[in-house]
């Protein structure tokens, strides 16, 4: 791979990870008042995937969508407004973090129910195929959602009319506080189940930015030459608290040993040692992307702080069309 | 004992008492257990009858309705309502139906418990009160306790009843406290209650807003108003002459719900109201709800939407007739947004 790609893959590795860092540094203030739900540990998956995207592909995303709308290039900005709920934010403030939304960047949006962007991200495909446009649609997913109908119903869908879909499923083990082996069988290989349906399955390291890249290239490149749906699980894991900014293992929920064993594969850690070894980033380079991202950063905050807050005459618009 | 512990209480009595009881639910044994709601019932009664699900909420609904063919008496726990809206083929086309459609050969005993959120955020989401749909539907029960007394006492009687029942606890009631009877306590469902007495105007409040409803009561007292806050308690089956009763002793009605007025649970009071007591009514009746859109993210916005006490008391103060602006209750100390000020987000 270049040495500008690769530089550029960490990049935004990194922007991610020091975005949400920001966040949860920030979230005590008690200024962004909505739920949160960190990406931080599975940056790797979101960049790999939409790196493989082109410009006119679209993504839909669940609950956990920052990493998601910033890896699609969503703008900071409008994401941050939209955490501390202001006027200038990516919905105006209505949406709060779970529902993103940046459509110039192709990011379509994101819900608060599990599972539930699933069809949506299958009928975009199929609008798309029916207008005759050349669009790969990525619909991102955790675990927990392939547990719901509208998966099986949509990836049927998706399979019969071999749509342009890539299903990118995050697989961290956890739903909230409950792990796999409550909610699915012993042995289950979940995106196995998927090629079942008939679909394309491929699966990897989701702490790999390189290998998420490879396998989502592969992914985009089937579904884009229509041959139909692909189902991308790539392994992956929370650091954090389901929902918030701090960290949650006290709760016993899962083990200090699990949690240790995957903070070792930090996808940022990983990727700098091998970016280091082949001599593309040394100190200097990073410190200026560091140096970089903070600034963007602080501008970000800084935009989202000084935004005012959204009209009180907004609230009654935007409930249906034609009403401003 | 709090609201959250009441219910706790309840399950765990229910539990207890008939080995055909279970629990199960996103999140029902895991550490937090439903903000408090399950914990440590999986380790007291067995993970055969205290268990997670899969995310899965339509086909769990109806895995639980067959359970009950073989005899089992199902409570299903959603931390949020809006989750629930995903079962509501199960609920409303199979459990509502079932005693019905069968000619009475079956009967559904389950009990969803549906929580109901409110501030930092929740957004469109997470915060809907949907009971005045589930109250439309022949063959639900729908029951919405607003004490944690009430909490254990129509829970228990929701487990024991032989019918599907929608039990909604509003995420703001589970801080709060209130005396609650040791063991076997239980409330009938459609039987509701006057949480304050009064002569001049009845506050008909839905779930929390019975709070408001006496917040304002007490606060219109000093001021000349004799208020009688009415909690229905449950709303299918309704207390039909607890409510007549109160109507017409007052003569004046306002109804507080928490949900939206349009086609909602208050336009069912209030029709009631004017149906059957038309000629006690010496006002109009007057209902207060969600602003009419979906429920913003931003607490700038979500702000405006809740009714709270002074807009109870400003529509006694009208009803009343009195003269001039109605009195303004102090401005609230904590931000809007949180039930209390231990709240510091973020669920
Ligand atoms: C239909 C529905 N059920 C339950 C929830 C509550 N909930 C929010 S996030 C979540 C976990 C989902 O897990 P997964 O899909 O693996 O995503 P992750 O949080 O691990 O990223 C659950 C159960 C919900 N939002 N929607
Ligand atoms: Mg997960």
């Amino acid at each position: 791979m270049q040495r500008a790609v690769r530089l550029d893959l960490y990049r935004r590795l990194l922007r991610l990870r020091l975005v949400e860092e920001r966040i949860a540094e920030l979230y005590p203030q008690q200024e962004m008042r909505c739920p949160v739900h960190l990406s931080i540990g599975q940056e790797a998956a979101a960049v790999g995937v939409c790196a493989a995207l082109e410009k006119g592909d679209w993504s839909m995303s669940g609950h956990r969508p920052h990493a998601h709308y910033l890896a699609m290039g969503g703008d900071l900005n409008a994401m941050m407004a939209e955490l501390y709920g202001r006027a200038t934010g990516c919905c105006g403030g209505k949406g709060g973090s779970m529902h993103l939304i940046d459509r110039k960047a192709g990011f379509m949006g994101a819900t608060a129910i599990v599972a539930s962007t699933i069809p949506m991200a299958v009928g975009a495909a199929f609008g798309s195929q029916v207008r005759g446009e050349k669009r790969v649609v990525v619909s991102f997913l955790g675990d927990a959602a392939v547990e719901e109908g509208v998966f099986h119903e949509a990836a049927n869908f998706a399979v019969l009319k071999k749509l342009p879909v890539v299903f990118a499923c995050e697989n961290n083990l956890y739903s909230v506080y409950s792990g796999l082996g409550v909610r699915q069988p012993k042995g289950r290989v979940i995106h196995r189940q998927a090629a079942s349906y008939g679909m394309k399955a491929l699966a990897g390291d989701g702490n790999d930015v390189e290998e998420s890249l490879a396998l989502a290239r592969q992914a985009v490149a089937w579904a884009r030459s229509g041959k139909g749906p692909v189902f991308l699980e790539l392994a992956t894991y929370r650091w954090r608290e389901h929902c918030g900014p701090n960290y949650d293992n006290d709760l016993g929920y899962r083990t200090m040993k699990e949690y240790r064993a995957w903070r070792k594969l930090c996808p940022l850690e990983a990727y700098e040692r091998v970016l280091r070894k082949a001599k593309l980033l040394g100190d200097a380079e990073l410190g200026l992307m560091r140096k970089d991202i903070a600034a963007e950063l602080d501008a970000a905050v800084r935009f989202a702080k000084d935004s005012p807050a959204p009209d009180p005459k907004t609230l009654m618009t935007d409930v249906y069309a034609g009403a401003a | 004992m709090k609201f959250g512990e009441a219910v706790r209480e309840a399950l765990d009595f229910c539990l207890g008492a008939d080995p055909d009881v279970v629990v199960m639910g996103l999140g029902v044994p895991d550490p937090k257990g439903v903000f408090g709601t399950t914990v440590g019932l999986q380790k007291k009664h067995g993970a055969k009858r205290v268990m997670d699900m899969p995310t899965a909420e339509n086909g769990m609904t109806g895995v639980l309705l067959g359970a009950t063919l073989a005899g089992l008496r199902p409570v299903m726990v959603h931390q949020r309502l809006d989750f629930a809206v995903l079962a509501v083929e199960q609920i409303v086309n199979q459990a509502a139906k079932w005693r019905y459609m069968y000619g009475g050969r079956q009967s559904a005993p389950l009990v969803f418990r549906l929580i109901t959120g409110r501030g930092w955020g929740q957004g469109t989401q997470h915060a809907q009160s949907l009971h005045s749909w589930f109250a439309h539907i022949p063959g639900l029960k729908v029951v919405m306790p607003a004490t944690p007394g009430d909490a254990k006492g129509l829970l228990i009687s929701a487990v024991e009843d032989d019918d599907p029942v929608v039990f909604i606890e509003h995420r703001w009631l589970h801080g709060v406290h209130g005396d609650v009877p040791a063991g076997a306590h239980r409330v009938p469902l459609g039987s509701a209650r006057v949480a304050r007495a009064g002569h001049d105007v009845t506050l008909f409040g839905v779930s929390y807003m019975v709070l408001e409803c006496l917040r304002a009561a007490e606060f219109l007292a000093e001021h000349g108003v004799s208020a009688e806050v009415f909690d229905p308690r449950t709303l299918r089956p309704f207390d039909e002459a607890a409510f007549l009763a109160s109507v017409r002793k007052t003569g004046r009605l306002v109804v507080a719900d928490t949900s939206w007025t349009f086609s909602g649970f208050s336009a069912e009071a209030a029709a009631l109201a004017a149906d059957k007591a038309f000629s006690a009514l010496k006002a109009p009746i007057k209902r207060l709800g969600l602003a009419d859109c979906p429920m913003p993210s931003t607490p700038a916005l979500a702000n405006l939407c809740y009714p709270r006490a002074q807009e109870l008391v400003d529509a006694a103060w009208s009803v009343c007739g009195k003269a001039g602006p109605a009195p303004r209750l102090p401005a609230p100390t904590t931000p809007l947004d949180v039930p209390d000020p231990s709240f510091t987000g973020p669920f």
